[in-house]
């Protein structure tokens, strides 16, 4: 079973989430697999501290012009929509950033001038934290797509369904978003009860709506303010599964790297709980 | 002999625009008979990399020399690939600039701007 965690707005608490509940699995011997897939800024090990073992290049093609062969006609920079290919008389310019990896290039240059070389723009990351398998995927600074490095992530899923995977999602619902959670077998919306936590999570549900992803929602911080959420899930019909309240001492652990399931075990079965409930209500519940 | 010259508007009495990826059109003036053309730039409205595909652009009109604010680094190579003079405009109208340089009064640029100087930055 897949489950992403993610939220429209950024700082809701996607990680606090997905670690806690990582940690109160593996407290009830259930194997897990926790994938960190905010690979522009990984996070989930500042409270796992995992012992990383593998580190696997991500690469993406780029296109390699044979001077030899190239007539400087065009058709590549033409071709390409992503402006990564420019052609003056005598002189084909790749801007290698701006490639996205398509090989359209490649497909419709007449003379067979341009080819394909590889371009390492992150990395995939897997080890241990204690008994809890711990992935993750790093873009390199400065790169603009992260997607590949998601999608090469996601690509080794696979062989590792003997464990419950959690995914720890990017915040917003663009593309590197989508590609961490599509396929996934049930969503947690990790929001906040501020207006702002109310319009992003809207938007996510519409995305998970929109990608057939079953969904429930997880209320951080939660408190007094708790209707400007609750009272928008119930006219979606949307269970809220969890509620976190704002505490100082929730808080406090979080800023200093612990997180509240290992020193609370109570907390554990709230997740747990949780996990019950998102079995059930999963598009592999049968 | 043609030059381009970046511009917010389709006739010689249009704003320069100090955009060079960004900006709407390029003017194509000939500097004898003052007859011109404008010609939409493609890279206004191109998700990234509006810089190379404005220059791409801009070389396909044939003109050899370019009157604009200060084109980006990706913009810079592609226009210098293309044996383009690329001369920075001051502001004001594009019959005022095409004046100045007429009498030799704009300053070629002979090195690139910073990135992201545009609206496309991702």
């Amino acid at each position: 079973m897949i489950i992403s965690v993610l939220s429209g707005k950024g700082g809701t608490g996607k990680t606090t989430v997905s670690v806690n509940l990582a940690i109160s699995l593996a407290g009830k011997d259930e194997k897990v697999l926790l994938v960190d897939a905010d690979v522009e800024e990984p996070n989930a090990g500042l409270y796992l501290k995992p012992m990383l073992e593998e580190s696997l290049p991500v690469s993406i093609p780029v296109p390699k012009i044979d001077r030899d062969r190239c007539d400087y006609c065009g058709e590549c920079a033409n071709f390409c929509q992503f402006n990564a290919l420019a052609v003056a008389e005598g002189a084909a310019l790749i801007f290698p950033e701006l490639c996205h990896g398509c090989g359209g290039c490649v497909l419709v240059c007449p003379k067979d001038a341009v080819q394909e070389d590889t371009r390492e723009i992150g990395v995939v990351e897997k080890g241990w934290a204690d008994s809890i398998k711990f992935w993750q995927g790093r873009l390199n600074i400065g790169e603009p797509f992260a997607v590949p490095v998601t999608r090469h992530l996601k690509s080794e899923l696979a062989n590792s369904k003997e464990h419950t995977i959690i995914i720890d999602s990017p915040a917003g619902v663009s593309c590197p978003v989508i590609e961490a959670v599509r396929d996934s077998d049930f969503a947690l919306l990790v929001t906040e009860p501020t207006p702002f936590g109310r319009h992003d999570l809207e938007i996510a549900l519409k995305m998970v709506e929109h990608l057939g992803i079953p969904h429930g929602v997880v209320i951080n911080r939660a408190g007094e303010d708790n209707k400007i959420i609750s009272e928008l899930c119930q006219e979606r019909n949307v269970p809220v599964l969890l509620e976190i309240e704002f505490s100082s001492r929730l808080a406090s652990l979080g800023s200093t790297g612990v997180p509240f399931s290992k020193v609370l075990p109570e907390w554990q079965d709230k997740f747990f709980e949780m996990y019950q409930a998102v079995k059930e209500g999963c598009s592999c519940a049968s | 002999m043609q030059i381009g010259v970046t511009a917010a508007g389709k006739d010689l009495e249009s704003v320069v625009d100090s955009r060079f990826g960004r900006c709407a059109y390029f003017l194509l003036v000939d500097t004898e008979t003052q007859e011109y053309e404008a010609v939409n730039n493609p890279g206004s409205s191109a998700g990234g990399g509006a810089g190379i595909k404005a220059a791409q652009a801009f070389l396909k009109s044939g003109a050899k020399a370019l009157i604009t604010g200060q084109p980006g680094p990706n913009a810079f190579k592609v226009l210098a690939a293309g044996g383009v003079k690329i001369f920075q405009a001051p502001g004001g109208k594009v019959s005022e600039v095409l004046d100045l340089y007429k009498n030799g009064e704009l300053k070629e640029i002979t090195t690139p701007g910073g990135p992201n100087r545009g609206h496309g930055s991702r």
